[in-house]
């Protein structure tokens, strides 16, 4: 496991040394200021809480993180770099690992550079610390989960364009499960059970409880269940 | 140190490697031709781990490498086919790349690799460059210090002299020249002239199988007086 560590560096510092993660977390952070200031209302709304960041994340988190991870594997296949990593001694779950913390640790350092956004807060009024605090944790791990959906979409294919298309598609079904709006629809035509059953199957379903300050060992296991999975079945998509 | 028995290997309905079997030991050089799509890299990428036969075995100092990939990996230094390297990165900052995977972490360890490297193809006044500013000649010397970095004893190269120019070409095969003493080395390649400059062996492979195993010299007594391609043509033609 120790053949993760050079991975992961290499895939790490890779972002930096294009000019990918700049516009990234330029962009990333623009489009969540604006969406929590001019959309949700940041100053009108009159509370020191920062739900009006955290709400707009599944739905931003659908366009970027597949943006960000369609390259992961498509790339290496596409520039045949693939053959020289995996004749190299290290073993597919080493790849996959170094890979995906690499690409996840960028992701949270996009995620926790808003917080002038929380110091914002604390100069202006008098929020729940814990409430902000477990918002990030939720954040991360629910850009976990996308993550892992984009990293395999990304083993199967050696074009990104495909790649993108098909981890958007894959996460909006995850994001609509737990959407309320979805299930307002869909308790017209279904039993409850199975309308409850469904939503368990959503990201905003096990992220909302991270906004109220709430972490819950179900939502935590069902985000590290998702990535968990889904890296499991990269691994199988890469050693076919 | 290389041991091939009755390798195969199906693309779909297409059986791109039929039964090939060779030894290599320390010392060899063994040239690999052949025309495009016998299976030449087919059977390499076999031996490399890279691909899975669907039939056959290939071992590495006795180690079998589809029961023990990563091992034979380590034994091995593999130079694919055009080359492939992270083009954003930097010669020194992807030999170091590869030196860490290779098991060099130490500080003064890895900087030894490298530069032993750099020194090997003559790389050093390019080691601050990113590999996607070089030319065809420097990446696949690039390619060449990566399949060197941890002098290993056994190497596999796919056409190493591919884009070179004449100098450059007898360059690296002095270089390949000097190491095989202790190693044993497969290259593939078109130029039969390279063949007769440095092969002990010669074996040549078209659709799939084995049909000339022998050393130059008896090679060019199969047709006394003539060219070494009118032999070569002579015994592929079934290939065209």
């Amino acid at each position: 496991m120790n053949q993760v560590c050079p991975i992961f560096r290499r895939e790490f510092l890779g972002y930096f040394r294009a000019p990918v993660a700049y516009v990234f977390l330029i962009v990333f952070l623009v489009a969540s200021v604006f969406l929590t200031f001019f959309v949700s209302k940041f100053y009108e709304n009159n509370a020191a809480t920062l739900m009006g960041y955290f709400n707009w994340q599944p739905w931003l988190f659908l366009f970027l993180i597949p943006a960000a991870g369609m390259r992961l594997w498509a790339e290496e296949k596409r520039a045949g770099t693939v053959e020289l990593l995996f004749t190299l001694p290290i073993t597919t779950l080493e790849a996959v690992l170094g890979k995906f913390l690499a690409a996840w640790a960028f992701l949270s350092l996009a995620v926790l550079m808003s917080f002038p956004l929380a110091l914002t807060l604390g100069y202006l009024g008098n929020p729940d610390w814990g409430a902000v605090f477990t918002g990030y944790v939720g954040s991360i791990l629910m850009a976990g989960a996308y993550l892992g959906v984009c990293s395999l979409t990304s083993a199967l294919t050696k074009n990104q364009v495909i790649s993108f298309v098909v981890s958007l598609l894959a996460c909006l079904v995850l994001v609509f499960l737990g959407w309320n709006l979805f299930s307002d629809f869909t308790t017209a035509y279904l039993p409850a059970g199975l309308v409850e059953l469904v939503a368990n199957f959503g990201f905003k379903t096990h992220f909302d409880p991270f906004l109220k300050g709430v972490i819950e060992l179900k939502d935590v296991a069902y985000f590290l269940s998702l990535t968990g999975f889904t890296l499991f079945l990269n691994v199988l998509a890469l050693e076919r | 140190m290389i041991e091939v028995k009755s390798l195969v290997k199906n693309f779909g309905p297409k059986r791109a490697v039929d039964g090939v079997s060779f030894a290599v030991r320390r010392g060899d050089i063994l040239g690999f031709l052949g025309p495009n799509g016998a299976g030449k890299s087919t059977t390499m990428k076999m031996i490399t781990g890279f691909l899975r036969p669907d039939a056959g075995t290939a071992t590495v100092d006795g180690i079998d490498v589809t029961a023990d990939p990563v091992a034979v990996k380590r034994k091995l230094g593999y130079l694919p086919e055009s080359a492939p390297a992270y083009g954003e990165m930097t010669v020194g900052e992807f030999l170091g790349f590869i030196a860490e995977v290779r098991g060099f972490r130490a500080k003064d360890a890895k900087r030894a690799q490298v530069e032993r490297a750099l020194a090997l193809t003559h790389l050093a006044p390019v080691r601050g460059q990113t590999i996607e500013t070089l030319s065809k000649g420097f990446k696949q010397r690039v390619g060449l210090a990566q399949a060197l970095l941890h002098d290993p004893p056994a190497l596999i190269l796919d056409e190493p002299t591919d884009g070179l120019d004449p100098n450059q070409k007898n360059e690296v095969r002095s270089l390949i020249k000097t190491m095989a003493a202790e190693k044993a080395v497969i290259l593939s390649t078109h130029i039969l002239e390279e063949v007769e400059a440095i092969c002990t062996r010669v074996i040549i492979i078209t659709q799939g199988k084995v049909v000339v195993d022998e050393t130059p010299e008896r090679f060019r007594l199969r047709q006394p007086g003539a060219r070494l391609d009118e032999i070569f043509r002579t015994l592929t033609q079934g290939d065209i």
